[in-house]
């Protein structure tokens, strides 16, 4: 089990999984967001590849209105 | 007369207007005003994802990214790491090259701040961006930006969200006039004559925002600053009269009765 914080909130996860499974979770299209792992941006293809681990800080960021 | 194409770093824009998409009730007004005014670019912000609210709709759902350019700025960033963070996310988000950065250095008049400005913009510049930045109307730092990269000039009219209009046509002139990088008209826009004037002046472009959604009826101001903008280019094209001191008939005295 690892405890992560997504977005700035603690979040617990039960697997073992992937970035492109966490944007599963959340029903997240990776078309329409970017995500930071850790501070460093993680490439759209490294999704599959990137596995969450304990204590992860993750940032799922998307386009919203503004001038 | 020449075909009067409007270009930003080698991108061809059918509109002198560019519009903002914060402030509207929903993102289907945004998506209304944004066709009423006729924009073909449009400024988007870079937000943490509602991951509590998986139904919360999107933006994207409503304005298509691959009819209309989207513009990633920097909005309610205070710093040069802060403005880079977010303006690489966007990169990666659909590989937006073309940017707006705005630093700003002080809450209550979101003035931005040119030391961190000009920092970012030539690390940007080095790492392939074409960045469009939200500056001072001071003619010196303006072309300061021009030389270290900037792909546009978009000095403020007044503050940000202010609707003030154009407050120093002086200052704006003279950035006009020396700089050689589109001079895009950035904040204070606060009603469509605002927008022609700044056109007259010879801008090449106008960004406006809270002067669309704030009004009481946004699509019909989108479609006002749509002809204020070609209004006030093609006045600047066709060259204004002479003023004159006194009055000039403009009826012949010939055959009067």
């Amino acid at each position: 089990m690892a405890k992560i914080q997504l977005n700035g909130k603690k979040i617990n996860i039960k697997q073992i999984i992937t970035l492109f499974d966490l944007l599963k979770k959340y029903k997240l299209d990776k078309k329409k967001v970017a995500i930071e792992l850790n501070g460093t941006i993680v490439s759209k293809p490294s999704y599959k590849k990137k596995i969450i681990k304990n204590n992860d800080k993750v940032e799922i960021v998307h386009f919203i209105g503004g001038g | 007369m020449k075909k009067d194409i409007f270009k930003i770093a080698n991108q061809n824009l059918k509109s002198r207007l560019i519009v903002g998409t914060g402030k509207y009730k929903n993102f289907k007004e945004t998506a209304q005003a944004v066709k009423a005014s006729g924009a073909d670019m449009v400024t988007v912000a870079v937000r943490r994802v509602n991951i509590l609210d998986k139904k919360k709709p999107l933006l994207m759902d409503y304005l298509n990214p691959k009819k209309i350019k989207y513009l990633p700025n920097t909005a309610g960033c205070f710093t040069s790491d802060e403005a880079l963070r977010t303006l690489r996310l966007a990169r990666e988000m659909g590989g937006w090259k073309m940017v707006k950065l705005e630093v700003l250095g002080d809450k209550k008049t979101l003035y931005p701040d040119m030391i961190e400005t000009i920092k970012s913009t030539k690390i940007l510049v080095k790492e392939g961006f074409k960045v469009l930045v939200y500056c001072t109307d001071d003619p010196l730092l303006a072309k300061k930006l021009e030389d270290i990269g900037a792909s546009a000039i978009m000095p403020l009219a007044s503050p940000i969200g202010s609707g003030l209009g154009i407050q120093n046509k002086i200052n704006i002139s003279l950035i006009i006039k020396q700089s050689k990088v589109p001079v895009i008209i950035d904040a204070g826009i606060g009603t469509a004559s605002d927008a022609t004037i700044a056109m007259e002046l010879g801008c090449d472009g106008v960004l406006v925002n809270s002067a669309i959604a704030k009004a009481k009826k946004p699509l019909i101001m989108a479609q006002s600053f749509k002809n204020a903008v070609t209004a006030g280019r093609l006045s600047f094209l066709s060259g204004r009269m002479k003023k004159n001191f006194f009055a000039t008939a403009s009826s012949p005295k010939k055959g009067l009765i």
